[in-house]
């Protein structure tokens, strides 16, 4: 199985809304699979299938080949968007119950849990109750919770809404880490900027509606521009500088002298025309400092899908 | 263990290990044996509490000289009647005298009237006995003044006594105690609807605990919402048994040990309870022997272990359908206060079988007991009232089904309403998408 999971034509309908509509998605085995649209789009309802908190009107789930039922559940680990923990209770109380829950014996939970307290340094929080835990403390614990019994699917729904820097970075680090251990990672966010940097593969859904799926660089591929920043020190003769004239199929968009003699150009160029053709007749006019592809963010890509 | 057992174990030692469940556990039992001694004890001890009492008697009409008897307690201290009422009442507060009884002289000269002056209350007993002194002596006088022999009167006064036989058509004959099984059935009714209610509303706050601490969905990604909602409900129904068990324990275990400090070893007969010391004393004398040959009857016709397995099928089940309905309630809303309006709605058929049961009491065979015990929402109550009056077999076995079938589909509904619910938050759903929810 190269795919861990295997969305097939799935439906969702409340009432007269229909929160899914026809979704086909399959996320690569140890891959980080971003999943994004404005509020609403019915993110939160593909995660809630995954999890079996509810169930597709039609099509199917497929996990790991087989059909997705309920002795998947210690396979998955999910932290919600909507989360948190029982205030009243003591951290280590807590966090072995919520592992009992997902499958795992006490005992072992124990031993799992008393690992990652340490590895976190959190060691004497374990008999506190977890109101006296500052919100960021809170969210360690349940970042551990969410991985504590292993599983081969992790599902972030908005996973850094919320949490500090400091526990972003942490967060960051962990979720890749999971991931070169093994585990595919779904996540669901407006974060753009951690999407580009952690995902492998992303959908963009909108009103149900899927409007692009594929790998990150691909989509970035798909909607470049053509458009190449080139900052140059051009040479200066008795009559001042060379005016730059390009080849066909290349134009000037925009073109700015910086303080130190150079000129940085934003230049577009045709669909299928070879950029080395602009690189050697750029050389003509004076020494390129620097020359790339301006590809556009997902960010950018995000506004524009959901905006047409 | 399985998830549901994992659940019940953590709504249980959540309750049970609260301060608030051990002092109730602990202070329930203190004060049942409170009211149980303490009648008992007030009863042994008012002799010795109060003081001897010295009373003037300034009797105008002449009536009832010498007619109050000197007791243990009260002296009687006959005044000349031409002595003036206010030089007396002065000693009253030179402690002279702890009360006044002045009886003024009528126009009609039959006595009605009489005053008690005292600076301190004046028991109960006490103005008692003189009024039915007085009023003896105004009889007495009275028939000799007509011609009539008193104690002809007093041959003839005659103390009637109808008892109550229930017959069964198997030639069965019971006699029937009807104060004492309206006493058991309201005490029992009674503590079934507070249970339902604080039980209830254990599961209420659970599930809105589980909702505003947001953890609920962390939850549900582990367990089916309906295992989540029967833990809850099965763990509060377990912590509500531990605390009547610990109840009947510890009231028992306090009783025991009270009565025998409080009142003495000198009190404890060989079986060691106060209230068989209390039936020897009466069968000092063969009047009394009846009553307690009645009062043994009366214990022996109450079928106890009938009573005890009903109250706890009652509890257990009126209990469970409640909560299941509250558990909805739960889900549907985002805290407390906004839970109260749904509550208020759902206690109201408890509310009204507590108000009708007075009526019941009266009648325990109309038709009103009988349809408020089948009714699954008030039959825990109603049938607390019936069921130590005796009931028809067929009839428990009727309500009992209807409150087992009722307590099956309410959960079922009840659970359709909460899976939606507690994944929905900050805002109030009205009764249509409640409506949706139960087709989702």
């Amino acid at each position: 199985m190269v795919n861990l999971i295997e969305i097939n034509n799935v439906s969702k309908t409340y009432g007269n809304y229909k929160a899914l509509n026809n979704i086909s998605i399959k996320v690569p085995k140890q891959s980080i699979y971003g999943l994004l649209g404005p509020n609403g789009a019915g993110k939160t309802t593909l995660i809630r299938m995954l999890n079996q908190i509810t169930a597709p009107d039609e099509g199917e789930i497929i996990f790991n080949g087989e059909k997705l039922n309920r002795d998947h559940i210690s396979d998955i680990g999910y932290l919600p968007e909507e989360r948190g923990l029982y205030k009243a209770m003591k951290v280590g109380e807590q966090a072995i119950y919520l592992a009992q829950l997902k499958g795992v014996s006490k005992k072992e939970a124990e031993k799992r849990l008393k690992q990652w307290f340490h590895k976190f340094g959190i060691t004497d929080w374990w008999n506190k109750k977890v109101e006296e835990l500052s919100k960021g403390m809170q969210q360690k614990i349940q970042f551990i919770v969410t991985v504590i019994h292993n599983p081969q699917l992790l599902i972030f729904d908005e996973p850094f809404s919320g949490f500090d820097p400091i526990n972003v970075n942490l967060l960051k680090k962990e979720i890749l880490e999971l991931r070169d251990k093994g585990a595919t990672i779904i996540f669901s966010t407006h974060n753009m900027a951690s999407v580009e940097e952690l995902c492998d593969n992303i959908m963009l859904i909108n009103k149900g509606e899927k409007i692009l799926e594929g790998s990150v660089y691909q989509v970035k591929q798909d909607f470049k521009d053509n458009n190449f920043e080139v900052v140059l020190r051009q040479q200066t003769t008795d009559n001042g500088q060379h005016p730059l004239n390009l080849p066909e199929g290349f134009s000037i968009i925009s073109e700015k002298n910086n303080i130190n003699g150079e000129t940085t150009f934003i230049i577009s160029a045709d669909k299928n025309i070879n950029p080395n053709i602009l690189i050697n007749h750029l050389t003509e006019f004076g020494t390129i400092v620097s020359y790339h592809e301006l590809l556009p963010s997902i960010n950018d890509i995000f506004i524009n899908k959901v905006n047409s | 263990m399985n998830k549901l057992g994992i659940i019940i174990k953590r709504e249980y030692l959540t309750r049970v290990k609260k301060k608030s469940f051990l002092i109730i556990t602990f202070l329930g039992p203190i004060f049942f044996v409170a009211l149980m001694i303490a009648p008992t004890l007030l009863a042994l001890n008012s002799d010795k509490m109060e003081s001897k009492k010295a009373i003037a008697v300034l009797d105008e009409t002449g009536w009832f000289y010498k007619k109050f008897d000197n007791t243990e307690a009260n002296t009687f201290v006959y005044h000349n009647p031409e002595e003036n009422l206010d030089s007396l009442k002065k000693l009253v507060f030179e402690r002279v005298y702890d009360a006044i009884l002045y009886i003024p002289g009528t126009s009609l000269n039959i006595p009605v009237n009489a005053k008690l002056f005292s600076n301190k209350q004046i028991s109960m007993t006490l103005s008692s006995y003189i009024e039915n002194t007085m009023k003896k002596e105004v009889e007495h006088k009275k028939l000799l003044a007509s011609g009539i022999d008193p104690d002809i009167v007093k041959s003839a006064t005659t103390n009637i006594n109808v008892s109550t036989i229930r017959m069964d058509s198997d030639d069965k004959e019971e006699t029937r105690y009807t104060e004492l099984e309206s006493i058991i059935g309201i005490l029992l009714a009674f503590i079934i609807y507070f249970s339902i209610f604080l039980f209830s509303s254990q599961v209420l706050r659970s599930v809105i605990v589980e909702k505003t601490n947001r953890i609920v969905e962390v939850i549900i990604s582990s367990v089916k919402p309906f295992e989540l909602m029967m833990g809850k409900i099965i763990g509060n129904a377990m912590v509500g048994l531990t605390q009547f068990v610990a109840w009947i324990i510890l009231t028992l275990a306090i009783y025991f040990v009270a009565s025998g400090i409080i009142l003495g070893p000198e009190m404890m007969s060989p079986t060691g309870t106060v209230m068989s010391q209390e039936i020897s004393k009466l069968t000092e004398t063969t009047a009394r022997q009846d009553i307690m040959l009645e009062a043994i009857n009366m214990v022996q016709s109450i079928n106890f272990s009938a009573i005890l397995w009903s109250f706890l099928f009652y509890f257990l089940f009126g209990f469970l359908l409640y909560a299941a309905l509250f558990a909805a309630i739960g889900g549907m809303v985002d805290n407390e206060t906004d839970s109260t309006q749904f509550t208020t709605v759902l206690t109201i058929p408890l509310i009204l079988a507590i108000a009708c049961s007075p009526a019941m009491m009266e009648n325990p065979e109309s038709g009103l007991t009988l349809w408020l015990s089948m009714i699954p929402f008030t039959s825990p109550i109603a049938m607390m009232i019936r069921i130590p009056f005796g009931i028809p077999y067929w009839q428990l076995g009727v309500s009992v089904t209807i409150l087992i079938l009722t307590f099956v589909l309410t959960t079922w509904l009840a659970a359709k309403i909460y899976r939606t619910g507690i994944l929905m938050y900050g805002k109030k759903p009205t009764l249509k998408e409640i409506w949706k929810w139960l087709k989702y």
